[in-house]
C-alpha cells in the first residue's frame, strides 16, 4: 500500500526488508548459502533478483560464496553475501583476502547464539567477529548495525554506495530477532544496478587499457605495508564521515546508557519506564560499530555518573566504550549471553539498581 | 655472437605467444609448468580471445601466474579459484576465463570449489597440473600421490595406513553432469604435447560455445621434489604415473568422449 506521500509500504520480516533494500541499493550479484535465521535472504534474492536482471547463485559453503564475490568484485560489481554467525566465522578467510585484494562487498550477519554451533536465538556476541574481525592481517570492516526493519532496509540500501565510496567490505550487523520480526516498512524505489566501471575491474576487454591484476600477494615487506597505508588511509576517510548514532532521553542524565541493535530497541523503553521512577537516563545508541562514536560517548563521560553497557553477550562492546570513557566515569555492564533475551522490565531493574535506587516492592 | 646476427634475414617461425608477458618464469629446471603455461598461451593467441580472457592464478608453485599470462589476472586464495572464476564469470559473461590450479590447490584443499563448479555446469576452463606432491612447499603427500610414493610427508611411502589412497580427479569428475569437456593429457613427447595443446583448445572451445564447465589434467614432472633428473622424472610419468593416472578424453560435449589416447 501507498502513505501519504506516496511512497510504498508494506509489511515485511527484517531479512525480506534487508534482501530488497539491497536490490534498491542496486546489489546485483549474490551469493548465498542457507543457514538459520537468514535463509529468507537469499530466498528472497533467488526469487526477486532475476526481475532486475541480478544473478543469484547459490555456492556450495560460505567460503565458496566469500570467493565468489571476490570475483564478482574483482569484476567490477559490488557483491553481497549473507549467513549467520558460524557462517561468518567461515567467510573471515575470504574477507582478509577481499581486504588485501582492496575489493568492496557488502556482509550481512543475523547473529545467532555461540560459540560453536550454538543455536538459532538472538544474540550479539559476534561484536569482535564484526568489528575486529575481518580474517588475519590488519584491515576490518565498516560495521553498521540497524535496531529495526525500516533501517535494515535503509542500511542493505546504502552500504553498497557506503563499500563503493571507501573500496572496503561493509558488514550489516543484525541478530535473529531482527532477522525475523515484521514490520512496515516504506520501500525505497529499485535504483539503477551498481556500474561495472571501476578502475581495479578486470573482464570487460583490454580495449583502450593496460591488463589488471587484482592480487594480495605482495612478497616485498615495504610493497605490502603500502598496501595496508591505503587501506588505512580509506578507513581514516570512513572513520571521519561515517560515524552515525542516535541519542534519546534525558537532556541532563544522571546515566548514561550505551546499547546496539535489538537491546538498543528494548533499552529505549526501559529509560523511559526509569524516567518515571525518577531515573534522569539517556540512551545514545551506536549505529555504526565500525567506525564507532567514542567522541559522543566521551562528551557525555564528563557529564553524567555512570555510563551502563547493556548487550546480547557477556561484554564485548563495553570494551569500545571503555576506551571512549577513559576513566572519565564508571562503566557498568549487564548482558547475557547465549539467546536469552534481556526484557524492557530486567533492563530496568538494572537501570534502578545501577542508579543505586532500591525499588519499593 | 648473437649480437652479431641480423635476424632481419630471418623469418620467425617460433615466438613467444603475445598472450606470454616477458617475465622470467620462477620454475625449476626440467619443471614442465612452463610447458603447459606456453600451451595455454598459444590457445589463447589461436583463438584470439587475449583481450577477453581473465585468468585465475591459484597457491603453489604457480601462484605467480598472474604474472606470466598477458590478461586480466585475479590472484585467488589456497583452492577457491573455481569460486573466484563464477564470480568474474557470472559478472562478466563475455570473458573467457581459466583457473590455472595444481594438484594440491585443485585436488586437496580447492575439491569441494571444482566439484561444485562442475556440478553449476559453469562457463569456465580449468587447469589443472597434476606432478602428485605439494611443489613449492617442498615435496610433501598431496591427494594425488602415488600409493608407495616417498614423500617428505610420507617417508616410508603412502599407503592405506600413511595417507591413504590416490585420488583421480578426471574419474571423480567425469559422474558429474554439468561437465562439458574433461581429458588427461601428458607432456613427455612432442606427440603427446600436441595432444595435450589440441585438449586445451577443445576445452576453451566448450567455453566459447557455452557448452559448461572444461577441465584439462596435465601430468607434469617435478624433477625437484621427486628427487630425479629430467629424464628420468618423464620416465616416471610415462611408466608409473600414468598407470595410476590414464591419459585419455572423459567427457566430449561434441559427442566423442571416453576415447583412450
Amino acid at each position: 500500500m501507498e502513505d501519504r506521500s506516496g511512497a510504498t509500504r508494506k509489511l515485511m520480516s527484517g531479512n525480506e526488508a534487508c534482501a530488497e533494500g539491497a536490490i534498491a541499493g542496486g546489489c546485483r550479484f549474490f551469493f548465498g548459502y542457507p543457514i538459520t535465521p537468514q535463509n529468507a535472504i537469499p530466498e528472497y534474492m533467488a526469487e526477486h533478483l532475476p526481475e532486475v536482471g541480478g544473478v543469484y547463485v547459490q555456492a556450495e559453503s560460505e567460503v565458496a560464496a566469500t570467493y565468489m564475490m571476490l570475483g564478482a568484485a574483482a569484476a567490477g560489481t559490488i557483491p553481497m553475501t549473507s549467513s549467520s554467525s558460524p557462517g561468518i566465522s567461515l567467510m573471515q578467510e575470504g574477507l582478509s583476502y577481499m581486504l588485501g585484494c582492496e575489493l568492496p562487498c557488502v556482509v550481512v550477519n543475523m547473529v545467532r547464539g555461540g560459540p560453536g554451533l550454538g543455536n538459532i536465538a538472538p544474540s550479539q556476541s559476534d561484536y569482535w567477529l564484526a568489528t575486529r574481525g575481518a580474517g588475519h592481517g590488519d584491515g576490518r570492516c565498516l560495521t553498521f548495525a540497524p535496531y529495526s526493519v525500516q533501517e535494515l532496509h535503509d542500511w542493505s540500501a546504502e552500504a553498497f554506495q557506503v563499500a563503493a565510496r571507501y573500496r572496503l567490505p561493509v558488514m550489516i550487523l543484525g541478530d535473529a530477532v531482527l532477522a525475523q520480526m515484521m514490520e512496515p516498512v516504506r520501500l525505497r524505489p529499485r535504483g539503477e544496478a551498481m556500474s561495472l566501471d571501476r578502475e581495479w575491474a578486470v573482464g570487460g576487454g583490454l580495449k583502450g587499457r593496460e591488463r589488471r591484476i587484482v592480487n594480495s600477494l605482495w612478497v616485498v615487506p615495504e610493497v605490502m605495508e603500502q598496501v595496508n597505508l591505503r587501506m588505512k588511509a580509506r578507513f581514516d576517510q570512513a572513520e571521519a564521515e561515517m560515524v552515525r548514532f542516535e541519542e534519546v532521553g534525558d537532556e541532563e542524565p544522571e546515566m548514561l546508557v550505551v546499547a546496539y541493535g535489538s537491546m538498543a530497541r528494548v533499552a529505549e523503553t526501559a529509560i523511559g519506564w526509569a524516567a518515571d521512577e525518577g531515573i534522569r537516563a539517556r540512551l545514545l545508541r551506536p549505529i555504526s560499530l565500525v567506525p564507532f562514536p567514542y567522541a559522543a560517548i566521551r562528551v557525555w563521560a564528563e557529564r553524567v555518573r555512570l555510563v551502563l553497557v547493556l548487550e546480547l553477550s557477556l561484554g564485548q562492546m563495553v570494551e569500545d566504550v571503555r576506551l571512549a570513557v577513559e576513566g572519565r566515569c564508571p562503566v557498568e555492564f549487564y548482558g547475557r549471553a547465549g539467546g536469552p533475551l534481556i526484557t524492557p522490565e530486567d533492563t530496568l531493574s538494572v537501570i534502578l539498581s545501577m542508579a543505586g535506587v532500591r525499588r519499593m516492592l | 655472437m648473437l649480437d652479431d646476427l641480423d635476424l632481419t634475414e630471418y623469418e620467425p617461425v617460433y615466438t613467444r605467444p603475445e598472450s606470454f608477458t616477458d617475465t622470467i618464469m620462477r620454475y625449476c629446471p626440467g619443471c614442465t609448468h612452463g610447458l603447459a603455461h606456453r600451451l595455454v598461451a598459444e590457445v589463447l593467441d589461436e583463438l584470439g580471445v587475449r583481450e577477453r580472457t581473465v585468468c585465475i592464478a591459484s597457491v603453489g608453485c604457480s601462484v605467480y601466474t598472474y604474472e606470466y599470462f598477458n590478461c586480466d589476472c585475479v590472484q585467488a586464495a589456497h583452492g577457491r579459484a573455481p569460486a573466484v572464476a563464477t564470480g568474474v564469470k557470472r559478472v562478466r559473461p563475455d570473458s573467457v576465463v581459466f583457473t590455472y590450479q595444481g594438484d594440491g590447490d585443485l585436488a586437496s584443499i580447492g575439491l569441494a570449489e571444482v566439484v561444485h563448479a562442475a556440478a553449476r555446469a559453469e562457463n569456465i576452463t580449468v587447469i589443472f597440473v597434476n606432478n602428485a606432491v605439494f611443489g613449492m612447499t617442498q615435496g610433501q603427500m598431496a591427494p594425488t600421490t602415488l600409493p608407495g610414493q616417498v614423500t617428505t610427508t610420507t617417508p616410508r611411502g603412502r599407503s592405506r595406513e600413511e595417507g591413504g589412497y590416490t585420488l583421480r580427479v578426471c574419474e571423480l569428475l567425469s559422474q558429474v553432469e554439468g561437465v562439458a569437456y574433461l581429458a588427461r593429457r601428458v607432456l613427455t613427447s612432442p606427440g603427446r604435447v600436441r595432444a595435450a595443446k589440441n585438449a586445451l583448445r577443445l576445452a576453451f572451445e566448450a567455453q566459447l560455445e557455452g557448452a559448461g564447465f572444461s577441465l584439462v589434467e596435465l601430468l607434469s614432472a617435478c624433477p625437484t621434489w621427486w628427487h630425479m633428473t629430467w629424464r628420468e622424472a618423464f620416465d616416471w610419468i610415462d611408466q608409473t604415473m600414468t598407470r595410476y593416472f590414464p591419459p585419455g578424453e572423459f567427457v566430449n560435449w561434441r559427442g566423442c568422449g571416453q576415447a583412450k589416447e
